[in-house]
């Protein structure tokens, strides 16, 4: 099975991101792919740039899992800003996944 | 399956608590568990490498059971161990399970366990599209290979449940929890809050098949006991009754108590009654060890006292022993004990005499006898006595009573101990107690009242002693600063004499004693007088016939003189004559000269 890159997205690192978000997957299932495409697509439609996502796979670092409480995969973290707060799935749903991020939608 | 369990006492239940047609071993791998009682119950413990369900209503001693099942294979079996809590903060469980000395800090330390808490904060969750629990299996993987674990709890998986809505992606990721489970080979147990009308919530009993145990805490004559019952244990054996168990500062203990059989020892020694005219009553030394008498009587007739006197024999000899009063208290036996001369707070100091006072309805039946067998291996006493049996029927329904004294009796029989048991009943003359124990008994004796002449009296006697020569009378029975004595009873004109006419009685018996004993001494003395005359008169001619012999002796002797002299001159005379043929005479002898020769 091919590994997910771990890798930091800085999709936009020009000023201090208002929005740090972190992508939770187990290798690169279909669900997470989906996952990954929904949440890039919502970020450049609604964050305008002020974001920074880490995506991490926890099969190849499996000790991450606990201090964010991870539980579901696909989970979307929201550590920044406080408090954190957690969106669990394939985030297909981009108004349920806003409310979760707090972010109001762009018009 | 090798069962490593602490008690030695243990092993007579395996052999008794299944038919003999169904071996308790089976070819399923088994764990121990460790836990008190739970490994004969089960035959070895729970299913190894295969999931168990733990279920059971709020505060039943789920977390406990499945806690125990962790820190006793990591202590005792060298098998590290996982928790999974989805409810409690690792701090609070290891706070709680502190107190029965159980230190879940140290065993983390030490590589023994690991405490993972997982959670699930709903207000701060959202849920869109498709997910599963890969996160949960990624974390209980890496602890149980963090620390080799062979053992895991998960305690409770259904609180996912409340925090995740998805019911239809959760019931397949626990099926799949399961398996993986499995497929880990590690021995788990899950627990599970009961359910209305289910065994839990959100029917985990479907997932795991294996081995289901459910906890109960039940209310019973607004006493709590708290119960266990093995439901189900695929490819083994179990035993199917409902066992009570017991929480304290041990962790949990599980009797198989409804199992005990007719399987006890039978040892040949005999210790004393602590009242040697009993002793000498029942043939001399006593009752058998590890016997079982009864004592019943009315009230007031001295029951606790013999049982105390046993006690007492039976600390002197450096045994320890087991009061289970239900009437008194520690104090007060000790002060009324010290009325008639035994001084059992000395038994108490030294740590050999327990007395347990605790009031029949404190606890329900079960538990007292959960109770009594805790204390019985604690302490292992060579004499139990309870005081009285009878006093347990209000706590219980007679039946329920008589099952667990029954149960008492036997296992006191199995540790190897003498028991003693008092009952009281409400009649004289009664020749059976409502407990019905009475054929379960060896030795049995009865005390009781008897109203005459204005007084009241104890008297006692035995009524059986199974493989004892034993007395037929009656004793009267007195209690006396000096404890208990046993006086012999005299049949008057009108019945029994006991108390005052047996004393009466027995102050003429003396009176006649002493009459006798002066004419005797007379007799004695005429006797002795015609006999020393008989012997002066013998002396006498014993005088008599020494004079004569003496006479006689001079006689013989004076006549054997003479006849040798005349011997001798005899011979001379011839020697002369012979001399005038032959040569001249050298000398005259005495004859010659007398002659004139």
């Amino acid at each position: 099975m091919k590994r997910a890159k771990l890798t930091t997205v800085a999709v936009a690192p020009k000023k201090p991101a208002q929005y740090d978000l972190r992508l939770y997957v187990a290798g690169q299932t279909p669900r997470s792919l989906q996952a990954l495409r929904n949440l890039k697509q919502i970020c450049e439609q609604h964050l305008a740039g002020n974001y920074r996502v880490e995506i991490i796979d926890l099969l190849q670092k499996p000790q991450l899992a606990a201090g964010d409480q991870i539980l579901a995969i696909p989970t979307l973290v929201r550590a920044i800003p406080k408090p954190a707060r957690k969106i669990i799935g394939d985030l297909s749903n981009v108004e349920r996944v806003l409310v979760g991020l707090d972010v109001r939608p762009v018009e | 399956m090798p069962r490593k369990i602490g008690g030695s006492l243990r092993a007579g239940y395996n052999q008794s608590s299944m038919p003999a047609t169904s071996k308790p071993t089976s070819n399923l791998p088994k764990v121990p568990t460790g836990i008190n009682g739970f490994d004969e119950v089960t035959f070895g413990g729970l299913p190894k490498g295969r999931p168990t369900l733990v279920c059971g209503g709020a505060g039943c001693g789920k977390t406990l059971f499945g806690i125990e099942f962790l820190v006793r294979g990591a202590t005792q079996f060298n098998e590290p161990g996982v928790c999974v809590t989805f409810e409690e903060s690792a701090d609070d469980l290891a706070k709680n399970v502190a107190s029965l000395g159980f230190d879940l800090k140290r065993l983390e330390r030490t590589k023994k366990l690991v405490i993972d808490h997982i959670y699930v904060d709903k207000n701060t969750i959202t849920e869109t599209g498709d997910y599963d629990l890969e996160g949960l299996f990624i974390r209980l993987n890496g602890a149980i290979d963090s620390v080799g674990a062979k053992r895991v709890l998960l305690d409770t998986p259904e609180a996912l449940f409340s925090g995740l809505s998805n019911d239809a992606i959760l019931r397949n990721e626990m099926r799949r929890l399961f398996g993986f489970l499995k497929q880990k080979g590690v021995s788990a147990v899950i627990t599970g809050e009961r359910g209305e009308g289910t065994l839990t919530r959100h029917g985990l009993e479907e997932y795991v098949s294996d081995c289901v145990i459910l906890l109960d805490n039940r209310v019973q004559n607004e006493a709590v006991t708290r119960r266990l019952r093995v439901l189900k244990y695929r490819g083994s054996t179990h035993g199917t009754n409902e066992y009570p168990f017991l929480i304290d500062e041990q962790g949990i203990s599980v009797l198989p108590i409804t199992s005990v059989g007719l399987n006890h020892p039978a040892p040949q020694e005999r210790i004393s009654t602590g009242i040697r005219e009993l002793d000498r009553m029942l043939g001399g030394p006593g009752y058998y060890r590890g016997s079982s008498v009864l004592v019943t009587g009315t009230a007031g007739t001295g029951k606790s006292s013999m049982g105390a006197h046993f006690m007492d024999a039976a600390c002197r000899r450096g045994e320890r022993a087991i009061y289970f009063a239900f009437e008194e208290s520690p104090d007060q036996i000790i002060r009324n004990m010290r009325s008639i001369g035994l001084d059992l707070g000395r038994w108490v100091k030294k740590g050999l005499l327990h007395i347990e006072a605790v009031r029949p309805s404190t606890f329900g039946m079960e538990m007292h006898l959960v109770r009594m067998h805790a204390m019985l291996q604690d302490h292992k006493p060579g004499v139990v006595v309870m005081d009285p049996i009878s006093g347990l029927v209000p706590s219980g329904s007679l039946h329920d009573v008589s099952a667990v004294v029954l149960r008492i009796v036997d296992y006191i029989k199995m540790q190897r101990a003498t028991g003693f048991f008092t009952a009281l009943m409400a009649h004289d003359d009664m020749h059976s107690t409502d407990l019905s124990i009475s054929s379960l008994v060896d030795t049995w004796l009865l005390v009781r009242n008897i109203e005459v002449n204005g007084e009241r009296n104890r008297v006692m006697y035995v009524l059986k002693s199974r493989g004892m020569a034993h007395s037929n009378q009656i004793r009267e029975f007195m209690l006396t600063n000096r404890g208990v004595q046993l006086r012999e009873v005299y049949l008057g004109p009108g019945g029994v004499l006991t108390g005052s006419a047996r004393i009466a009685r027995e102050a003429e018996e003396r009176r006649e004693e002493i009459v006798r004993r002066r004419e005797e001494k007379k007799r004695e003395a005429a006797l002795r007088t015609s006999l020393a005359a008989v012997e002066a008169k013998l002396a006498a001619l014993e005088a008599e016939r020494n004079g004569y012999k003496a006479e006689l002796q001079s006689v013989v002797e004076e006549d054997s003189a003479r006849r040798k002299a005349i011997f001798v001159d005899r011979q001379e005379l011839r020697e002369s004559r012979e001399f005038k043929v032959n040569g001249p005479v050298k000398e005259k002898g005495p004859l010659a000269k007398e002659v004139g020769l």
